[in-house]
């Protein structure tokens, strides 16, 4: 195994009764990196996190953390921390207790302990709360004491399983920085398991989606957000904006493909599996749409003629909601850069043109027999 | 009448007032009574001895005759045995409690726990004193745990199990054992095992865990239940009467001598009033400890 590899998860399984929460996931986690596995709930990312951490033990399947194989090792064996989405602080410890907690079977004194305690303390900025109770701290707080418990130990790897997910929106946002900065400045290997895909962006280097139990694309996290390989994860992604069209020709790494739309389409193409009249689905992002009067084919634009179902106002964007003529729905994301009146060109009732730029065209990746290829 | 004021009676006062009542008349009031008689001198029929000379009564000292005997060297093996006893008992229903209760708890499936916790509760639907003449009918020469044993070719001589010490511990042990398994399981069942995992993921291994955490966040239930069990032990005297000789006579026994066999009432309150002093203490110190650890008592 390569030196630079943290976390080596190979076709890993996990069985409860009859149902199958993690379905033979191969994946590695790179020193240093922040890797996060996102997924709606029952996807089971918190699960693999688990298996990492030795709460649950695989049905089939090995990991290995470092150099070592630890698929059987109980928790405590594990050069791995946690931080709890409950955080799990013990309450009859006060804060610097919580923090020492482990330090005991580190072999230091007690002396370099408290000293441990207090720098990790000192990390997450919270020094002076050294004898409270957690049950005196407000949630942030907690997650603080959490974080700071289980970087005192010096993992190898920190897993988070969803350790924002009980704070406001705001401290929410705040906090995602600060982890961002911190996990950068310790150069440690983060795990994080999230079900809101912003704060996978925000903070992630790279990203696995998750769905029932396998990983759909795993990337850095930018090319999760803009080439989504399927329609889940585009969907997942916030681009729930599908098209359907059948293949023209592939030649010299462009895919002709023929839609409802005025023009074919010529996209670069990811795979040289396409052959001519296969059925494609494709998907634009919201914010890559754009809503007009008339049809627009300068540049080599795309456009198909829409009937204009909602507008919803927020602030920085407009959403509009639009339909095709075969029925789909689309979302278009207009940023509000123009006076606000302008936008009443177009009405709900109305026809307009959606628009887009060919480069921005997503094709999803084949499927045979339903397996992915390419 | 048109002239009721309803502002100087207030409705709370009014409904506990049933509540007061009963406890100052079947609880504060025969506690009175048993003390008053703490002080008296026994009559030549078993009754309370005419006091003539009230001033040479008090003055004299003679008032506190029954606790000075109390403490006559004769009875100190009782209360010996009545302290060792009842620790011991606690002991022993905490040791065999805590397991049982962590598995009804914790390990046990959801659809269990219910029929767990209703075959803890079950044995209480027999009158104690029929399930304590049950462990006579065990215990005895040709009992059934002799029968048993002698079959099994492990013994040839039934052994002396009923009418000593040992019988009486198994009868107060089983006697006490869902007092001390209900509170126990009450705080386990409260007991948050993310906290068990965070320990394992902080580097402790299960007994580590289970000292550092599992313990002192039960400690609740550990409290209750000693508390629970030490005190019915201590005044126990209906299995030490039926399982125990001679030589295992309880201070529950002494008690109830005075008021049967010996007709010594006065001396008997006495130290049935010792013994209510002791159990205060106790429940006092238990609702200190509560308090100080600002925790809700639990009983």
């Amino acid at each position: 195994m390569s030196e630079s590899i943290s976390v080596e998860i190979r076709e890993v399984s996990k069985r409860f009764g009859d149902f199958v929460a993690v379905d033979s996931v191969s994946l590695e986690i790179k020193k240093g990196e922040f890797f996060s596995l996102l997924g709606p709930s029952g996807c089971g990312k918190t699960t693999l996190l688990r298996m990492i951490g030795g709460f649950e033990l695989p049905t089939a399947g090995a990991i290995r953390i470092g150099e070592k194989d630890v698929t059987h090792l109980p928790p405590y064996k594990r050069p791995v921390n946690m931080v709890f989405q409950s955080y799990a602080l013990f309450p009859h410890l006060a804060v610097l207790d919580n923090v020492a907690f482990g330090l005991r079977y580190k072999k230091l004194s007690s002396a370099d302990a408290v000293k441990k305690a207090r720098e990790s303390l000192a990390l997450v900025r919270l020094e002076g709360f050294e004898d409270r109770l957690p049950a005196q701290l407000s949630g942030g707080q907690r997650q603080r004491v959490a974080l700071a418990r289980a970087l005192a130990m010096e993992p190898e790897v920190l897993l988070l399983d969803e350790p924002l997910g009980a704070l406001d929106q705001k401290l929410r946002k705040e906090v995602q920085l600060e982890l961002k900065n911190l996990q950068r400045s310790l150069g440690l290997t983060f795990v994080f398991v999230t079900h809101d895909q912003e704060e996978a962006l925000t903070m992630s280097d790279r990203i696995a989606v998750m769905n029932q139990g396998r990983v759909e694309q795993l990337d850095a996290s930018h090319h999760v957000f803009e080439y989504p390989k399927t329609e889940f994860v585009a969907q997942f992604m916030g681009a729930p904006n599908f098209f359907t069209g059948v293949v023209k020709s592939l030649a010299e790494g462009l895919l002709s493909i023929g839609a409802r739309t005025e023009s074919e389409i010529r996209v670069r193409a990811r795979s040289n599996s396409w052959r001519p009249d296969d059925a494609v689905r494709f998907v634009v992002r919201p914010e890559k749409l754009d809503l007009r009067t008339k049809s627009g084919t300068s540049d080599g634009e795309v456009s198909i003629e829409v009937t204009i179902e909602d507008r919803v106002y927020q602030g920085v964007n407009t959403v509009w909601v639009v339909r095709s003529d075969e029925g789909e729905r689309y979302t278009i994301y207009e940023q509000n850069d123009r006076p606000f009146q302008e936008s009443s060109r177009f009405r709900v009732g109305g026809r307009a043109f959606m628009s887009w730029n060919p480069r921005d065209t997503v094709v999803m990746e084949k499927k045979e027999n339903g397996q992915l290829v390419g | 009448m048109s002239e009721v004021s309803n502002k100087s009676s207030p409705a709370p006062r009014l409904l506990v007032s049933p509540a007061w009542f009963f406890l100052g008349i079947f609880f504060v009031l025969p506690l009175v009574i048993m003390l008053v008689i703490s002080f008296g001198m026994r009559g030549t029929y078993g009754g309370l001895k005419p006091i003539v000379d009230w001033w040479g009564y008090l003055s004299s000292g003679d008032f506190l005759a029954n606790y000075r005997q109390s403490l006559d060297a004769l009875y100190l093996p009782i209360y010996w045995r009545s302290i060792w006893m009842a620790v011991a008992t606690t002991v022993l229903c905490l040791l065999i409690s805590y397991p049982i209760a962590y598995y009804i708890a914790i390990v046990a499936p959801t659809r269990w726990k219910n029929l767990l916790l209703a075959l803890v509760v079950v044995p209480f639907w027999t009158s104690f004193l029929i399930r304590t003449y049950a462990w006579m009918l065990i215990l005895r020469t040709e009992g059934l745990a002799n029968t048993l044993l002698m079959q099994a070719g492990l013994i040839q001589q039934p052994l002396d199990l009923l009418y000593n010490e040992f019988a009486v511990m198994i009868g107060l042990v089983y006697g006490e054992l869902p007092f001390m398994i209900l509170p126990l399981y009450a705080s386990l069942e409260k007991l948050d095992l993310t906290l068990l995992e965070a320990s394992g993921d902080l580097g402790a291994n299960h007994a580590s865990t289970f000292w550092r955490v599992t313990v002192p966040l039960t400690m609740p239930g550990i409290v209750a239940g000693i508390v629970l069990v030490f005190i019915p032990s201590i005044g126990q005297f209906v299995v030490s009467d039926l399982l125990g000789g001679a030589k295992s006579m309880l201070v529950g026994n002494l008690i109830q001598n005075q008021f049967s066999i010996a007709r010594n009432k006065p001396f008997g309150s006495a130290i049935a009033f010792e013994l209510t002093a002791v159990v205060l203490v106790l429940l006092l110190a238990y609702a200190w400890w509560s308090k100080k650890k600002g925790q809700e008592a639990m009983l």
